[in-house]
Formats: structure tokens, C-alpha cells, sequence
């Protein structure tokens, strides 16, 4: 047992938040065809915006109750988060709807970078602590240690994906979405506006994002400008593995990547003699990136995708 | 008072014009029948006035100029289009294909009852409610397409092709149920290969050739003149 099972916990919390990330992205693939790299960046500003909001309310109302700061701060994220994905799809990608795919996708790129360097203009280049304004409990689990963060992680991610599962494949709107997604010839022919749900497909996963990077931010104890780099590439890889487009492979995939990356990281010292350090983390996300793309390159639900072509 | 009515419609894909000057009308109530040979420029006259594709020239329905409108406000105004091909989306389920029909309409109750009329009218439907869409058979695809059309309860039924791909059998039963659906009130304007039988299932009737129309008329009448039966009836003079 050891250290397996605060690994598997671990990586059960890393997994939900990659889970969260991906969502975003397949979602938008799914209806788009277009990977919106610009999605790490989004989950960044999630992550930047609520932390500057904790500052101030901390600066200026020190008395304010901690739960109602933060309530002030993740909504102001998530809504942000939403605006701006929304003016992203509106100003940058449906301009070039009709353009070939390559020309959408540079675009995702550039705006990749234009929100990391505004990022770092409006909050600077160094690392901003989270301040410590809850102290949390440290469980015994299973001989393994949990944080009630933690657990806060993993719940509330569960939540939100599955409720997120619940809109797309029961209501009227997730059945546009679905329908939308197959063809957009057909859905408008049957009366839905086609860009009102691109545009909620974008706020959707957008809002998911900025959830994920102040549960990152929280977990971790830190935000930085760059940070939605790193997180959207896993977050991109785990969308793969599970089979991008497909909202369940984007949580098994991200789960699973969680996992593969915290086990791997507890082991990898002890395979390699101590070689190789858990600082290769990262290392495993883009093992798996690459081995997918090379046997399964539909991921592991993604049989969709093959169809699609 | 015509219900919809078409002024000099153009079509082209880049050079190649597809359809120029169409102007057509049709009254409430009529069932009328657009018919010509094998890229004639029927469908894509069909699919401009859905506002599937682009189109230059004047499409009112019901009082109003649709011209500029996209394909979704033609569909809330009350177009429905049975594509050709069907459209069928085939990761929905049958049910949920026909739920999309009425995406437009609010009122749940008056859903269920059409839901449960379609059902009636297509028992085969019914039966397969739960599979998914890709998993029907062309002659089932054709039905759930009218069905779906219908839950849109339109004022006007676009129908391109109906007969397409079916078996014998299906292209009876499938027009037994436009004949149907013409009774009820519904405004029908049929694109169909099959002369024939768009003409017997018609009131009024338009020939188009390369991308032009030029004849119009009675169904019966067209049905007895020389020029419809040597050319699409595929009989010879004698």
C-alpha cells in the first residue's frame, strides 16, 4: 500500500480539475471542430480574477465573512470567465466560421498569448499567494491524508459535470447542442439559432474553466500569468484520451490522466533508482498524449469521431 | 392572395447558376408540385426558399419578405423543409428527432398530442422510438423526416424528393400520407422526379429545366399534355 493510495487521491483531485478543463475544450470541439487553445488562458484569468477579487474585498473589508468572499470572488471569475469566452468566440472564431481550419486554430494561438501577456500586465510577472483565508482539515483516510479542500475538489466537480451530463442529454437545450453538433445545416433548418448555441457552448465551458483554476489556485496555493499553459496542454490531453468531442471520455480522460500522472509521479523515483525525480510529472500527460495519438487516435469513447469524417 | 410567393429567385455555386428567375406562387391550402429532370434546379430552389442556401430575388410567405432572413426565422415563421436525403440526425433517437421538430414551440401539452399523433400515423415510429436515427432503414428515415417536419406543425411543407431511394411499397405508403397531410389543411409544395405521381398527388404543378421554369398548370391537365407525357412520363408520342 505505501504511498498508492494518497497517490490515487491525489490524483482523483488533479483528475476532477483536468476533467473540468477538458470539458471545455470537447464541448467546443464537439460543435465546432476547433480546438480553442485559447481555453487554458480562460481558466487562468478564472483563476487570476477571483484571486485579485479575495485581495481586495480582504484589503477593504477584512471583517467580511470568509464564505461570502469567496462566494463574491468565484462569481465574479465565473462571470468574467463567461464574458470573455464569449467576446473570444464572437470577435475572434466566427469571423472565420467558413475560413479552412487552420486559419481558426492559429487564431486560438494568438489569442493564447495575447491573454497571457495582458495577464501579465494587469498582475505582474511574479507568483501570487493565495491568501490564507480558510484553514482546512487534514483527514485520515484509508491511512492516506485528505484535505477537505480536497474533497471539496472532487465534489464539487462532480457536481458540476454531472449536471453539465444532465442539461446536454436531457433538456430541450442539450438536445440543440447535441443536434447542433451534428449538423448545422439540419438543427437551423429545424429552427435553432445556431449562434446563440455556439455562444453558449463557449460560456458553458468557459464557466467550467474559471471553476477549475480557482480550485487549482486553491489547491495549490498559488496562481501565476502562465499557468493556463501547462494546465490547458493536460487538460487538451486528457479531452484526447477520453475521445475529444465526447463529454464522457472528457471525464474519464481527465480522471484518468490525474491518476497516470500522480501514480506515475510516486513511482517513477523508485523505478528509475532514483534517477528520475517526481519533478517528471509532466512527463506522463504527454507519454499518454503520444501513445494515444499513435494506437487510439479516437481516444477511448471517440469511436464518434471516425463517423464524423 | 397567394401564401407564398417567389419573384425572379436566383441560385448559382460560383459560376454555375443552379436556378434564375424563378417566380412561382402558391395559395393556402394547395398542394403544388415542383417537377423536372435530374439537375434541373429543383432542389436548389426548394432549399433557397427554406433559406438553406443563399439566393438572390424575393421569397414572401404569409405576408411577409423573407428575403434576408436566415434559415432559422424561415423555420419560425413557419417554413418546415424535408430535406433531401432526409436529415435525419442520426446520433438522436427517434424520439428525440421528433422532439426537435417542435423545437420552436413552447407549449408542452399540445407537443404531446402531436408527438402521440405522429406515432399513430407512423406506428413503425413508435416501435422504434428509443434506436437511434442512424440505425433506421430509408423508407423509416422518410417518415421520421415528414414526422419531424410536421412537429413543427408548419404552414407550409416542403418536401424534396420524398420518393427518393424507396421501395415501391414505401413510395405508396410515403405519399398516401402526403395526401393525408394535404387534406388536413397543410400547405404542401412537393419536389418530386417522379412526374406521376406528383402530378395525381398535386393541384397545381411547375416544369423546370436547367434552372428555368417553363410550364405551369393544372396536375390533371399537365398529366394529359403532350409535351409532360413525352418528357417525364416517359411515354412516346403516338
Amino acid at each position: 500500500m505505501d504511498i498508492f493510495f494518497q497517490q490515487v487521491i491525489n490524483g482523483l483531485v488533479l483528475g476532477s480539475v483536468y476533467a473540468l478543463v477538458a470539458l471545455g475544450y470537447t464541448m467546443v470541439y464537439g460543435i465546432l471542430g476547433l480546438i480553442n487553445f485559447a481555453h487554458g488562458e480562460v481558466v487562468m484569468v478564472g483563476a487570476m480574477v477571483a484571486l485579485a477579487t479575495v485581495a481586495y474585498l480582504f484589503g477593504y473589508f477584512p471583517e467580511m465573512n470568509p464564505i461570502v468572499m469567496v462566494l463574491i470572488a468565484a462569481t465574479t471569475s465565473v462571470i468574467s470567465c463567461m464574458v470573455l469566452s464569449y467576446f473570444i468566440e464572437r470577435l475572434a472564431y466566427r469571423p472565420l466560421r467558413k475560413a479552412p481550419r487552420l486559419a481558426p486554430l492559429i487564431t486560438a494561438i494568438g489569442i493564447s498569448i495575447l491573454l497571457q501577456n495582458l495577464a501579465m500586465i494587469i498582475w505582474g510577472r511574479q507568483y501570487k499567494t493565495v491568501p490564507k483565508i480558510f484553514s482546512f482539515e487534514t483527514r485520515e483516510f484509508l491511512g492516506a491524508n485528505i484535505t477537505d479542500l480536497q474533497i471539496f475538489i472532487i465534489v464539487l466537480s462532480a457536481i458540476l459535470m454531472t449536471l453539465l451530463l444532465l442539461i446536454v442529454n436531457y433538456s430541450k437545450l442539450g438536445r440543440a447542442m447535441r443536434a447542433t453538433s451534428e449538423s448545422q445545416r439540419i438543427a437551423g433548418l429545424l429552427g435553432v439559432n445556431i449562434n446563440k448555441i455556439i455562444s453558449f457552448t463557449f460560456v458553458i465551458g468557459a464557466g467550467l474553466g474559471a471553476v477549475a483554476g480557482i480550485l487549482v489556485a486553491a489547491n495549490y496555493s498559488v496562481a501565476h500569468y502562465s499557468m493556463g499553459f501547462m494546465l490547458g496542454l493536460k487538460a487538451f490531453t486528457a479531452a484526447v484520451l477520453g475521445g475529444i468531442g465526447n463529454l464522457g471520455g472528457a471525464v474519464l480522460g481527465g480522471l484518468l490522466l490525474g491518476l497516470i500522472e500522480s501514480i506515475g509521479a510516486g513511482y517513477i523515483g523508485d523505478i528509475t533508482g532514483g534517477f528520475l525525480g517526481s519533478h517528471y510529472q509532466d512527463v506522463f500527460a504527454f507519454l499518454v498524449l503520444i501513445i494515444v495519438l499513435v494506437f487510439r487516435p479516437t481516444g477511448i469513447m471517440g469511436e464518434r469521431i471516425s463517423e464524423r469524417a | 392572395m397567394s401564401y407564398l410567393s417567389v419573384e425572379s429567385l436566383g441560385v448559382s455555386y460560383g459560376a454555375i447558376k443552379a436556378a434564375r428567375g424563378v417566380s412561382l406562387s402558391i395559395k393556402e391550402g394547395e398542394t403544388v408540385a415542383l417537377i423536372g429532370s435530374n439537375g434541373a434546379g429543383k432542389s436548389s430552389t426548394l432549399n433557397a426558399i427554406a433559406g438553406l442556401i443563399g439566393h438572390t430575388g424575393k421569397v414572401g410567405f404569409d405576408g411577409i419578405d423573407m428575403s434576408s432572413f436566415p434559415v432559422h426565422k424561415r423555420a419560425a415563421k413557419g417554413l418546415a423543409l424535408v430535406p433531401e436525403g432526409r436529415g435525419i440526425l442520426g446520433r438522436l433517437t427517434v424520439d428525440e428527432n421528433l422532439r426537435m421538430g417542435a423545437y420552436l414551440r413552447v407549449d408542452r401539452k399540445s407537443i404531446a398530442v402531436d408527438l402521440l399523433r405522429i406515432y399513430e400515423l407512423f406506428p413503425r415510429l413508435r416501435e422504434r422510438r428509443g434506436q437511434t436515427g442512424g440505425t433506421l432503414s430509408g423508407g423509416e428515415q422518410q417518415m421520421l423526416a415528414i414526422g419531424r417536419a410536421l412537429m413543427a406543425s408548419p404552414k407550409l411543407l416542403l418536401l424534396d424528393e420524398p420518393s427518393m431511394g424507396l421501395a415501391p411499397l414505401m413510395v405508396e405508403k410515403i405519399f398516401e400520407v402526403i395526401r393525408e397531410i394535404s387534406s388536413s389543411g397543410v400547405t404542401i409544395f412537393l419536389v418530386e422526379q417522379n412526374a406521376r405521381l406528383a402530378l395525381e398527388s398535386s393541384n397545381r404543378a411547375y416544369v423546370m429545366e436547367s434552372g428555368e421554369l417553363t410550364m405551369e398548370g393544372d396536375s390533371q391537365e399537365l398529366l394529359r399534355s403532350s409535351k409532360v407525357r413525352e418528357s417525364y412520363l416517359g411515354e412516346l408520342n403516338s
